[in-house]
């Protein structure tokens, strides 16, 4: 900068006079890309859900595959679910006895147990482990579907991809998470009454029916709801990340991953909202 | 004008009716992001013909093929299938031009969830819906017996090697008759005997089921075995087309690159 050209000294003068307009000319280009780049993805998802919806309600269901999906996505996974159904109860109740003896309001465990574990903790516990087995499950087989070009292959076989992989998987997992959910309760309670007993002395026909007494219609019906989106959200965001898989075999990690990344957020999130609402009625 | 309409009379898309030029490519033009990959591509698949595609890695071979069954859309030109525009069709049209083409995928693209078995059967099952078991089984063995396999229905994909996952998936695609076959490297990263043997099982695809094939390939010696016509891609264009002997004595370094 030192021998400067007459040029050169005109230059830098506008550059002073430009540079705040320059930066802020850049960031602005740097917002848009960010922004650009979140509306396209916007507009993937949204034509994704239109072309699911779409190919749900158009003729030609793939019931065997359907089947075969809720055979996978339901019964593979009920080892998982039984077990953390079962310590979800057992730990609820160890944790919680104490506290309600100081109170003296142990005769009320039972119901509070059952309470909890239909209106919030088994539906999110459960929606969120199914989340790591189902949507990874998921993402990592489209995926790779897609990274090997199985899903092209089907497509040249005149098999619609969407059809045959996505709406059943997405259907399978609106179908059985809430009946794992349910599952899940049910098993917690056991739980909770192996809990009780271990300290204390409690027939399970007594400890259930004290359970149920304190359980009202309202507090099922709302839970299920819920659940069905859980399903929902798993099945939809294991199916977009793993069709949406880039090219090459990292990918199918990234695809995996990021469904259980994104449909554990959007699980807390939906349960969010739905307690909101329940709360309204 | 009563000349074009009696043509159009004689050759109403029927493959049958013996179409001369299976496949038409006009000025194809394909780009990703800014990257154009295809720049101006033309060429005729004529009926009965086994056409080489040569090119260097990279060259948009396989995009130019997946343009074909449309699983690419592009951006320029146009494609012309049995005389149909594919950029004009619908969902079901599509899948009718599809299911008279066999892809055999670079990567062979078996299911990878499904057995021998069940691969073979599944683009029979949604093709021709009504068959009996007995005549898919049938077809199964037939096929198997055409690319030379036995003993292997059972297995999962991921317990062939790389030989007898190529031919699973030719007989794949062989299982609803296609009139047209594309390869996309039906050889590559196979050893010289198996690579062989893959070759003479693309002439003899084209012998026993009168197909017209495009077969894309960076082997040599595949092309020398099954072509009769070769055309070379380079940076998005058509370098040179012609016979196997005009590339054999031509003095191009770029061809001669390949010839060696
Ligand atoms: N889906 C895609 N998205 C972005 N770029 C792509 C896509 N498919 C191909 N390309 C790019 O297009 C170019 C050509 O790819 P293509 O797979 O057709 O090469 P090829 O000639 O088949 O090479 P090879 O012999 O290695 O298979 C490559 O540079 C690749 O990066
Ligand atoms: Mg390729």
């Amino acid at each position: 900068m030192k021998n400067r050209s007459p040029a050169m000294k005109v230059i830098p003068r506008l550059m002073v006079t430009r540079e705040p307009y320059i930066k802020l000319a850049e960031r602005t280009i740097a917002k848009t890309k960010v922004l650009n780049q979140f509306l396209t993805t916007a507009a993937e998802v949204f034509l994704f859900i239109i072309r699911v919806i779409r190919n749900t309600f158009s003729s030609g269901f793939e019931f065997k595959e359907f089947l075969h999906q809720c055979f996978k996505i339901g019964y593979k996974t009920l080892p998982l679910i039984s077990i953390t159904g079962t310590i979800m109860g057992l730990v609820l109740t160890i944790q919680s006895r104490p506290v309600l003896i100081d109170f003296g309001a142990v005769s009320l465990l039972p119901g509070m147990v059952a309470v909890s574990l239909i209106r919030e903790m088994g539906p999110v516990i459960t929606a969120l482990i199914c989340a790591g087995k189902i949507g990874s499950g998921i993402g990592a087989e489209l995926g790779s579907m897609k990274v090997t070009e199985q899903i092209d292959a089907m497509e040249v076989s005149s098999t619609n991809p969407i059809k045959f992989l996505v709406v059943t998987r997405i259907l399978a997992s609106v179908l059985m998470i809430p009946v794992l959910i349910l599952y899940a309760d049910t098993l917690g309670i056991f739980g909770s009454w192996a809990g009780a007993n271990i300290k204390g002395d409690v027939s399970l026909v007594l400890f259930f029916s004290q359970a149920f007494s304190h359980v009202e219609f309202i507090d099922f019906l709302p839970a299920v709801v819920k659940s069905v989106f859980f399903g929902a959200v798993i099945g939809f965001v294991g199916c977009y990340k793993g069709y949406h898989a880039g090219r090459g075999t990292e990918s199918v990690g990234l695809a995996a991953n990021s469904a259980v990344v994104l449909s554990s957020l959007l699980i807390i999130i939906v349960d969010m909202i739905a307690v909101q609402l329940t709360d309204m009625l | 004008m009563i000349e074009r309409q009696k043509e159009i009379v004689k050759a109403p898309g029927n493959p049958e009716n013996g179409i001369e030029t299976v496949i038409q490519i006009t000025s194809l033009k394909k780009t990703f992001g800014n990257q154009e990959v295809l720049k101006n591509v033309s060429l005729e698949l004529k009926d009965k013909e086994n056409l080489v595609i040569l090119g260097k890695s990279g060259s948009g071979k396989s995009v130019l093929i997946k343009c074909i069954v449309k699983l690419l859309d592009f951006d320029g030109g146009s494609i012309k299938v049995l005389q149909q525009d594919m950029s004009h069709l619908n969902m079901e049209e599509l899948y009718t031009i599809r299911q008279k083409i066999g892809f055999l995928f670079q990567s062979g693209a078996l299911y990878d969830s499904m057995t021998v078995r069940e691969n073979l059967e599944f683009p029979l099952r949604r093709v021709k819906k009504g068959l009996t078991e007995k005549e898919i089984e049938d077809r199964v063995a037939e096929v198997l017996t055409n690319v030379g396999l036995k003993d292997v229905l059972n297995k999962m994909p991921s317990e062939l090697s790389g030989g007898m996952k190529k031919r699973i998936s030719l007989a794949r695609t062989l299982m609803v008759n296609p009139m047209i076959m594309l390869y996309d490297e039906p050889t590559t990263g196979l050893d010289p005997v198996t690579s062989a043997e893959i070759s003479l099982l693309i002439n003899e695809v084209q012998a026993r089921y009168k197909t017209s094939s495009i077969i894309i390939t960076h082997d040599i010696k595949c092309a020398r075995s099954t072509a009769n016509r070769i055309i070379m891609l380079k940076d998005g264009e058509i370098f040179k087309n012609g016979k196997l002997e005009e590339f054999e004595n031509s003095d191009d370094p770029f061809v001669k690159s390949f010839f060696v």
